[in-house]
């Protein structure tokens, strides 16, 4: 019943910000989304850490298919939607500062997609893995083709049509494996492992470029991320802070939950190719970032260089690589969201993204120098802060797997460094140019949103074990099954 | 709460009073708060110091990261080595934070610094207090953060900001040389745990010369390279300068940088097996110290001078490593914190005196009117300069002895370095405070003794310089090598070969060095002081001494190396990788749906009748399909 | 008196497949010729009483009642089929004064 109303709750609660109108819709949303949160927390709460999965609930769907509406969570589900639970409250809290025309539907939508985005982590059928999959696009579409910036409309559209395309190569995947499950056919999903073990090698591995071109987009993986920078700056920054938050962990989550336990066959035999995708990912994508002049699009490619080296280590198969990879997923979104809320803020007071305008901000600006060289620390992974746990973790597994591909992936270490502390220089310190005399610090709300955000990235960087704990039965599980 | 656990939270909790509190907490408040902070570490350093049995005591906080059979935890270790850098850090770090009280007075971030300064402590304290390498690695890449803020500390200045990111970044660089040596270690001894891997390896029956162990070692050396400078990672810390004065005393002389040699100490165990590195190690010190020395001869910024006499002496500190003289090389970091912070204190008093001048050519004859400075300089000069029986010598000689047992060349090379540390070291000293003033009218009107904060910590340090050597009074003048002594058990397991130098044989080796620091020190007096010459202007020099001024131009090197062309391939992979080559083929293929339908379309030519004959023919057409087989009879 | 289907036997098959035939592509060449879009209705249900006929015919030569019950559920459609298509082009008679099909290329491209 609980993962149910973590799923309804948030749809419900869209249904009545879109019928209220004006000011009050944002703090009706913003109350349901702490709701939510607290129904997350009390998940997080009440789950037992072993690997079964639990709050499960199923009810017939398409009766005569085999296909119900299946939900629960186990360690790895769990961890994403608390995630999810975790960041829309600060998302929609960061938007306060904003003023957006028809501001109820903005609000109505994330929600929604809050709603698919938990479907997606907790959904124990396939057929509503998709569904929600898909249903999870819809908002996030709207949202960028509405409030966003110049361009939005043509690249909102490649946006879309790029990770639908992706999604049909593992709607045909699912389809064919549906088929294969004895009697009646069932889409569940350990029904559809049970009916995967019996393939071959060449089918598997057919089945591996499906699902793999499917999360590939979504996350993205090299070379499959044209669509994500320019997403990522011309949408709000809500929606920005929605797509990498959250959104990318679907693709993440898709690797850990089909490809990795339906076709190992497949990825003994491609999983090397995925790995040293994911590695040039993290090189390429942090190169670029190097010189970046738009702070949205710099942090866009250095997610896009995080994700990399999240799939590297799921890729690599081993309790430190997927262990990592869960606990970064929920260390990159924490300090993405953050870090695109600084950008956010930044261009609320000096109207400009452009690091060659900017400088100087911390002379007039503690509090935010502060909150953004924290995150900025979370972010290149500095030992106490939550990105190091990450990395530390998914590097030692990208090494067991092979020492010079760890090596390489290694220098995101370096880069990273580069990269992030070039944006706070460039951006923070420095002589005040025009646009960013008279700064102002931080309002309340915008602390409001910092300071949790800031306490997470220290307090998981000191005590991760706190969910490594949770996930590890679940991850060991998984590795038996691929073994 | 244990008194081990206190040492670093001492810190913590300065640097949160004052870093939350800062623009709250009054000025004169914080420095003292600060300062006691760091006070209060080293009282319990000196208590347990003084109470320490000899046994190893290893206090487990929690478990940190746990992962399978993986569990790295957060736990101290007390031990011989971490008891003396302990009182090193914390002693010579509260003399350079009473220090700062004084020197930082004008600034507006006042709580700000000390703040960043009892992290400093903090993580410095974490470094030197894990008992496994992960905890080791997080008080690593923590100095490296405080480095990096106090180093951009003033940050309006945007030299001092890529002065601090470079710092950043190449530590970063050996980092990650040192995660990789982690991993490698886990793997293969499956715990970080010094203890552990330790034990595994004295029982493991290793031979000397294991591959794994020459990857370890030579991993976590590339760490070492970045935090203590060494070729090539060095290039860092002479821009590292651009920090506030006791930034550079206590971080970036006398603590920070010694911890590649506290890491190498710390797993002897393994260097002692892995021959090849410990050669890596010795020649790369030796080449760093050259290097540094050489460029140091014809610096003129005051604190320029002292950051390459670092990487020199940083240089000595390994090539006693490589030789496995252990104790010595500690010794050596010992002596070095003393004189060298020393000398950075100074060399700030002196700035503070000439209203932030840190150009040479403009000072001299400051002798009359900064006594207490000059006189302290001149100890930790005489220290430096390895001339007895201050504690340059000891340290230096008793390093350079061992190496002369392990290779001749390498000793004379070492001599060599010592004869231009001793040039460069009086040359700063005699173009400092001999002669007459040559700074403006204005700077000599502002000419004033430091106050008491920043004079007693020069005092204090004099002392220790002065005295420093009888820490390890060696056997041949009738000592104890008492620090030698204390240090024993940490290298019981490790496969040390000793050979015992002939007495005659180090006494003539002493006598040579000294001699030869001599000379060097007269030479620079005739140059600098009977002949009165006064380094030429900017952009004036000539020869080899161009060269040598700037730096060999291996700043240069390296911008050609990899700044360029990391910079033209970021722009290369965004402008072409990304556009022309990915994209081109994304919207190549909505192009083509485009094209195609652009094409088809006019099918749908909107005449019924045309799509009622369409049909037809259609129907038509699949009828005589499914009929083929009729009609053909 | 005689059975119907007795009756509908008196002439042979041959000639209700040719009537057939002959009346469906009638209602074809109707449907394709013609522009007014009431005759291109009447050729539409030209040839679909072309199929009822052969429907009943073989029906009855096969004694099997399902063809004839067939051409029931093929007249109600049919009627129901005029009547919304009969709409269809009052209302497009109301818009645009004509029922000329070929006026209709609003659809195009």
């Amino acid at each position: 019943m609980l993962t149910l109303s973590l799923i309804l709750l948030p749809i419900i609660a869209g249904l009545i910000t879109l019928a209220i109108k004006g000011e009050t819709a944002k703090t009706v949303a913003l109350v349901f989304a702490f709701a939510e949160l607290a129904l997350g927390a009390y998940l997080y709460k009440s789950f037992v850490p072993d690997a079964t999965s639990q709050f499960g609930l199923s009810y017939d769907w398409i009766h005569s298919a085999g296909i119900k509406f299946s939900v629960g969570v186990d360690g790895i589900s769990l961890i994403l939607v608390f995630l999810t639970t975790l960041m829309v409250p600060f998302i929609i809290l960061s938007t306060f500062g904003n003023n957006y025309k028809n501001a109820s539907n903005l609000y109505a939508l994330i929600l929604f997609m809050q709603a698919a985005l938990v479907g997606v982590f907790t959904a124990k059928d396939v057929f509503l893995f998709y569904f929600f999959f898909e249903a999870a696009l819809i908002p996030i579409y709207f949202i960028a083709a509405i409030w966003g910036g110049e361009n939005r409309i043509k690249v909102t559209f490649k946006f879309f049509v790029y990770t639908i395309f992706g999604s049909l190569f593992m709607l045909l995947a699912l389809v064919y494996l549906y088929l294969l499950t004895p009697g009646t056919h069932s889409a569940d999903i350990n029904a559809i492992y049970e009916a995967a073990k019996a393939l071959d090698l060449s089918t598997q591995s057919y089945l591996f470029g499906a699902f793999f071109i499917a999360f590939a987009i979504k996350m993205p993986l090299f070379p499959f991320h044209t669509w994500q920078p320019d997403t990522y700056v011309e949408a709000p920054t809500a929606g920005t802070m929605l797509l990498s938050g959250i959104m990318l962990k679907m693709g993440v989550y898709g690797l850990i939950r089909f490809i990795l336990p339906i076709v190992p066959l497949g990825v003994d035999q491609w999983g090397f190719v995925a790995i040293i995708l994911s590695v040039i990912g993290i090189i390429y994508g942090s190169v670029i970032a190097i010189q970046q002049k738009d702070m949205k699009r710099l942090i866009a490619y250095s997610s896009f260089a995080h994700v990399g080296l999240m799939s590297a280590g799921i890729f690599s198969r081993n309790l430190e690589g997927i262990q990592g990879s869960l606990i970064q997923m929920l260390a990159h979104g924490i300090n993405v969201v953050g870090l695109f809320f600084i950008v956010e803020i930044i261009e609320r007071r000096a109207k400009s993204r452009e690091l060659s305008l900017l400088g100087g901000i911390t002379q007039t600006t503690p509090n935010l120098t502060v909150y953004f060289i924290i995150l900025m620390l979370g972010s290149v992974a500095l030992p106490l802060t939550n990105g190091f746990v990450g990395e530390f973790l998914l590097l030692k597994g990208v090494y067991e797997y092979n020492a010079w591909i760890g090596a390489v992936a290694g220098l995101t270490i370096i880069l990273g460094a580069v990269y992030m502390l070039r944006m706070v220089q460039k951006s923070m310190f420095g002589i005040t140019s025009k646009i960013t005399e008279g700064f102002t610090d931080l309002t309340f709300n915008e602390k409001a949103v910092l300071f949790p955000l800031s306490f997470l990235v220290i307090a998981l960087g000191i005590a991760p074990n706190i969910f490594l704990k949770l996930t590890e039965p679940a991850v060991s599980q998984l590795l038996s099954i691929i073994k | 709460m244990s008194l081990i656990t206190l040492i670093p939270l001492f810190p913590l909790i300065g640097f949160l009073i004052n870093g939350i509190g800062f623009r709250h907490v009054p000025k004169s408040l914080a420095g003292i708060i600060s300062s006691a902070a760091a006070f209060a570490s080293f009282a319990c350093a000196l208590t347990l110091f003084l109470g320490f049995n000899g046994q190893p005591q290893i206090v487990h906080l929690f478990d940190w990261i746990t992962v399978g059979t993986l569990n790295i935890s957060m736990s101290f270790q007390l031990d011989q080595l971490s008891l003396l850098m302990l009182l090193i850090i914390t002693g010579v770090g509260t003399l350079i934070h009473i220090y700062s009280i004084g020197y930082m007075s004008h600034d507006e971030g006042f709580g700000k610094f000390f703040a960043f300064l009892n992290l400093f402590l903090f993580f410095m304290l974490l470094l030197v207090m894990g008992s496994n390498y992960v905890v080791m690695f997080i008080g690593w890449e923590g100095v490296g953060l405080c480095s990096y803020l106090l180093i951009g500390f003033w940050n309006k200045n945007s030299n001092y900001g890529n002065a601090a990111r470079k710092a950043f970044i190449m530590n970063r660089i050996g980092d990650l040389g040192f995660l990789l040596g982690i991993f490698l270690i886990i793997n293969h001894f499956g715990s970080v745990e010094y203890s552990e891997v330790f034990s595994k390896i004295a029982e493991g029956g290793y031979s000397s010369g294991d591959k794994t162990l020459f990857y370890i070692t030579i991993l976590l050396f590339i760490g070492a390279m970045g935090k203590s400078a060494q070729i090539p990672l060095y290039t860092w810390l002479p821009d590292a300068m651009a920090g506030p004065t006791p930034v550079s005393a206590l971080i970036h002389a006398a603590t920070m940088v010694t911890a590649g040699i506290y890491m190498i100490i710390r797993s002897n165990i393994m260097y002692s097996l892995a021959p090849e590195t410990l050669d890596i190690v010795a020649w790369v010190g030796l080449a760093t110290a050259l290097l540094a020395a050489s460029i140091g001869l014809f610096q003129n910024d005051i604190k320029k001078v002292l950051a390459y006499s670092t990487v020199s002496q940083l240089g000595y500190m390994f090539m006693g490593l490589g030789v496995m003289a252990y104790s010595s090389s500690f010794f050596h970091v010992m002596t070095h914190a003393f004189f060298k912070a020393l000398l950075f204190l100074g060399a700030g008093s002196v700035i503070h005196a000439m209203s932030d001048e840190q150009d040479i050519r403009s000072m001299g004859g400051l002798r009359k009117k900064l006594p207490i400075t000059f006189i302290t300089f001149l100890i930790a000069t005489i220290a430096i300069s390895g001339i007895p029986p201050f504690a340059g010598f000891f340290s230096k000689d008793e390093i350079l002895a061992h190496v002369f047992e392990h290779n001749k060349l390498m000793w004379a090379f070492g001599v060599l370095g010592s004869i231009m540390t001793s040039f460069y070291m009086f040359r700063l000293l005699f173009l400092t405070f001999f002669g007459e003033f040559r700074g403006t009218e204005k700077q000599k009107h502002h000419l004033h003794e430091s106050p008491i904060a920043m004079t007693a910590p020069l005092m204090i340090l004099a002392v220790l310089s002065a005295i420093g050597g009888f820490f390890n009074f060696p056997h041949i003048f009738g000592g104890h090598a008492s620090l030698a002594a204390f240090m024993e058990p940490l290298f019981e397991q490790s496969a040390i070969e000793h050979v015992a130098v002939d007495e005659s044989l180090e006494i003539t080796l002493m006598i040579v060095s000294v001699v030869a620091a001599l000379l060097s020190a007269g030479v620079a007096y005739f140059i600098y002081v009977v002949k009165k010459t006064v380094p030429v202007a900017e952009g004036e020099e000539t020869g080899l001494q161009k060269v040598i001024y700037n730096k060999y131009y291996i700043d240069e090197l390296y911008d050609t190396l990899f700044v360029k062309p990391i910079t033209a391939l970021s722009n290369f992979f965004r402008e072409v990788i990304e556009f022309l080559v990915i994209d081109l083929i994304v919207e190549g293929v909505g192009k083509l749906v485009k094209t195609l339908s652009s094409e088809v379309r006019l099918l749908q030519n909107g005449t019924t009748g045309y799509y009622i004959f369409a049909m037809v023919l259609s129907i038509a057409a699949i009828l005589v399909w499914s009929l083929k087989s009729f009609l053909l009879g | 008196m005689q059975q119907i289907p007795d009756v509908i036997r008196e002439i042979p098959l041959n000639y209700y497949v040719w009537f057939s035939a002959a009346l469906f592509c009638i209602g074809i060449i109707g449907v394709l010729t013609r522009r007014n879009a009431i005759i291109i209705f009447m050729s539409v249900e030209l040839m679909l009483n072309s199929v009822n006929l052969l429907l009943v015919a073989f029906s009855s030569y096969k004694a099997d009642p399902a063809g004839q019950i067939f051409v029931f559920f093929i007249m109600a459609v049919a009627a129901a089929e005029v009547a919304v298509g009969l709409a269809i082009i009052v209302m497009i008679y109301r818009n645009i004064q004509t029922i000329d099909v070929g006026l209709l290329n609003k659809l195009k491209w």
